[in-house]
């Protein structure tokens, strides 16, 4: 059991811990207990310990909040560099420490740390590799040496059986933001000193904001190695220093630019933003017909501006005073011959926003009258672009028009206006809104201003339509 | 004056309307537009968004933000959520407050994205691993998007737990009339949270408790919360209900089927009603069983095998038939349809 002579970033009594608390819960001879040892000195040296958060990994430090007298918490295997990266996001002084063995890191949050020292996450990361994972029993690490014998490699790791031993700070090494990237030993008492520097250095850099530092440290796990602390650190020297060499990759003084985080906006400001003002509208200050559920089915190819125009239907219904509802189809089908846009209103609350039996349809092609003839109510519309759509409607209990809307609108000279104009026409023939409510809405819900003209000529052109037909 | 705007949209203006800060998130259709709004408006308001590189990373991201004590979300679909789902566990055991929108698709596997209601068990019987509750919020309107997501950052912080808004392809996907609140919350001081100051050193996150008494006794306390859960925000609607001889109940774009239904089935001189569970935990458990004793059938609408049902019928202790009107992969029924099977079934 190591015995320490106390930094203050470690608390006086282990109280956390329960019984036993002067004395870690490490084995004799395993790093962990140095490596935390200095990370409390430097700690006390920057004089840091409020603003330092420590992410615990799972693994043989979950407990580290038993020692250090700072922020502390305990991540999911693995997500350390994650969930550091929420705190660090959050808490733009804060010192955020991710402390992570070879199995958390390397192997089930390879992801979490590569994405993390990719982004350049104002972190410090302290990976204690030890070749093996501790906490479960020695089982392989995906740093664990060819040859070396664990639970799961009885016969010692073999490059085909159980792939190659991965070198992380390298691989760390080939991004472009981190700032420090470093690889040590705690083989020796010159390696120790070496990573106490190290180790300073990495919290440094967090401390004056520089970006992501990575230390890596080559650590005895004299357990699960089955050998006594001298032999391990002995091991260590000429085994894993041979493979992982000791030395510092990265040492810069700034890390990726870029605009970062905007001004944080005011209350006024983010309603703004929003474009939210209280709701005023009631219910009785609109004198609004009497239309029941009225359902329309919008049906065409895509290009046609079919969901545009079933949205623009949908907000003029709700200023004529209506609830509405707008349901695109979209997905695989949209791909196919038709894409429609179902849109319903009604003086009441809205049921089902699916429309299976149009009171109207819209069809601006012909697999659109195909699929949605039968379905339209008794009684009901339908109007065909009869640019397209050659055939007529066979239905005899319907109110059939035909507009040539495409023919119109490339006279326009904008073909994409062409559900436009027919919406003109719906308007008019149907009498629930009037084309005013029509023209009102074009320019709050085209997005592109420049077709704002367009459309409203589209608008008249479907109109005037109209008018001519009934004569 | 009222918005028109998909679900999708209004989650996000009800979150910063809320007070959220952080959105950590992972694209996934028919989710992806929340991740878009809320790229363009967290971006642009000063509030952090960030692209994970999977829903895990995002879902410990939320972990950490909301233990430094910000108002935190992510959304994502199915396959994403169940990918979060050792983390939401997390989440639970180490009493920190969350936001997690689910707009359901069609499963198992890559299913597809049409909508489906089949994520109920996972999002309400676990997913994640250990004995542990979600809060969740069943939308059934654009309106009703906006109106929980604002709130779920009050009750989340409150009770210190995981608060689900459970919606499909099609409310997210619709647009609909929306009016939003002018207060703008924000979260206060969080006694518990990492604030990386001296005052808060002291804090610690965990949901590691290696003594035994002390980790039952967590589970215990975890147990009471939901039980305080259960007493203080359970909600529903009732349509018809009063003197309805059966009734629906369903959620979601479900409930909206089963609306229209009702008006048609009335017409017909059917005495049909709706009742709607606006959370699915808190389940209205009480409310059923007395419903249990004035109507004389229930039928559950759902898409998918009757998930809900089952809750359904634990509450009403087999005094009355309950029905299962199930329908799945990507089906959402016509009016017609459930007019038909009702009228076969009573
Ligand atoms: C999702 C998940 N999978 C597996 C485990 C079991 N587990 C706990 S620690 C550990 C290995 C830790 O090894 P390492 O990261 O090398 O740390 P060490 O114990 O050597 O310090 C494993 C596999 C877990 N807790 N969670
Ligand atoms: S098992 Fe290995 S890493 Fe874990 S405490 Fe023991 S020596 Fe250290």
């Amino acid at each position: 059991m190591i015995k320490h002579t106390k930094p203050s970033a470690f608390y006086d009594t282990f109280e956390r811990k329960g019984p036993g608390q002067k004395t870690t819960h490490y084995c004799p001879g395993c790093g962990h207990g140095t490596v935390h040892k200095l990370i409390a000195e430097a700690i006390d040296e920057m004089g840091i310990k409020d603003q330092v958060i420590f992410c615990a990994p799972v693994g043989c430090t979950t407990l580290m909040y038993f020692y250090f007298d700072t922020g502390n918490m305990q991540c999911p295997h693995g997500r350390a560099p994650a969930v550091a990266t929420g705190i660090s996001r959050t808490l733009d002084d804060s010192i955020v420490i991710s402390y992570q063995g070879d199995g958390d890191l390397a192997g089930i949050g390879m992801s979490e740390i590569v994405h993390a020292a990719n982004r350049g996450e104002k972190l410090t990361v302290f990976f204690v590799n030890n070749a093996i994972y501790g906490m479960t029993g020695g089982q392989m690490a995906p740093t664990t040496l060819i040859g070396q014998e664990s639970k799961t490699t009885p016969f010692g790791r073999d490059p085909i059986r159980d792939g190659m031993p991965i070198r992380m700070s390298e691989l760390i090494n080939t991004l472009e933001a981190p700032v420090f990237v470093e690889r040590c030993s705690l083989g020796t008492a010159a390696g120790v000193l070496k990573t106490r520097k190290a180790v300073k250095k990495a919290l440094m850099n967090q401390k004056n904001k520089k970006g992501f530092s990575f230390v890596e440290i080559l650590s005895p796990c004299p357990i699960n190695w089955k050998m006594d602390a001298i032999q391990s650190r002995k091991w260590l020297i000429e085994n894993l220093e041979k493979f992982y060499e000791v030395k510092n990759f990265r040492d810069k003084d700034t890390s990726i630019k870029g605009q970062g985080r905007l001004p944080f906006l005011s209350d006024d400001e983010l309603l703004k933003v929003l474009d939210v003002t209280a709701d005023t509208s009631s219910d009785d200050d609109n004198n609004r017909v009497d239309i029941g559920e009225h359902k329309v089915k919008i049906a065409g190819f895509g290009g046609q501006g079919i969901m545009s125009v079933g949205v623009l239907l949908a907000n003029c219904a709700k200023n004529a005073g209506f609830n509405s509802t707008w349901l695109p189809s979209y997905g695989a089908e949209m791909r196919g011959g038709t894409a429609y846009a179902s849109v319903v209103m009604s003086n009441d609350i809205i049921g089902t926003p699916v429309v299976d039996t149009p009171d109207v349809l819209i069809a601006m092609n012909s697999p659109s009258l195909d699929a949605f003839e039968n379905s339209v109510t008794k009684g009901g519309t339908i109007i065909v672009n009869s640019s397209i759509v050659s055939r007529k409607v066979t239905r005899t209990d319907v109110n059939t028009y035909y507009v040539p809307a495409t023919a119109m609108a490339n006279e326009l000279g904008l073909t994409a206006t062409a559900a436009v104009i027919i919406l003109a026409f719906y308007a008019k023939a149907l009498g629930i809104f009037g084309v005013d409510i029509l023209k009102a809405v074009v320019p709050i819900s085209i997005k592109n201003k420049k077709y704002i003209e367009a459309n409203l000529r589209a608008i008249t052109a479907g109109e005037m339509f109209f008018d001519d037909y009934k004569k | 004056m009222k918005k028109l705007m998909k679900g999708n949209d209004a989650v996000i203006h009800g979150a910063l309307l809320g007070g959220c800060t952080h959105f950590f998130g992972y694209p996934i259709t028919p989710a992806s537009e929340i991740a878009h709004s809320a790229a363009y408006y967290f971006t642009k308001s000063g509030r952090t968004f960030l692209q994970a590189e999977s829903e895990i990373a995002a879902i410990n991201m939320i972990l950490g933000s909301a233990s430094a004590g910000a108002r935190v979300m992510t959304s994502s679909s199915s396959p994403g959520v169940a990918l979060m789902s050792e983390c939401v566990s997390y989440i639970a055991g180490s009493n920190v407050p969350a936001v997690i929108i689910d707009v359901q698709r069609v499963g198992p596997g890559l299913g597809y994205i049409w909508p489906e209601q089949s994520d109920y068990n996972m999002v309400l019987k676990g997913g994640g691993h250990g004995v542990y509750r979600n809060i969740v919020f069943a939308p059934n309107s654009v309106q009703e998007m906006a109106d929980f997501t604002y709130k779920a950052f009050e009750i989340a912080d409150k009770y210190r737990m995981c608060v689900f808004i459970l919606a499909d392809a099609y409310i997210g996907q619709m647009m609909e009339p929306v009016s939003f609140p002018t207060k703008i919350l924000h979260a206060k001081r969080k006694d518990w949270a990492l604030y990386a100051d001296e005052q808060s050193r002291h804090n610690l996150v965990t949901s590691l408790f290696m003594e035994r008494e002390i980790l039952s006794a967590n589970i215990d306390s975890l147990l009471n919360k939901y039980a305080k859960v259960e007493k203080e925000i359970t909600e529903f609607e009732e349509t018809s209900v009063s003197d309805a001889e059966h009734i629906f109940i369903a959620f979601g774009i479900s409930s909206r089927v089963a609306l229209t239904a009702v008006r048609e089935l009335r017409k017909q001189g059917i005495k049909v009603g709706l009742f709607r569970p606006k959370t699915l935990f808190p389940f209205p458990n009480k409310r059923l069983a007395e419903l249990a004793s004035k109507v004389k059938s229930m039928m559950v609408v759902e898409l998918n095998d009757g998930m809900m049902a089952n809750d359904v019928e634990l509450a009403v202790k087999s005094k009355l038939p309950v029905r299962k009107f199930n329908w799945y992969g990507g089906y959402v029924p016509s009016v017609t349809e459930l007019v038909e099977k009702t009228k076969k079934s009573i």
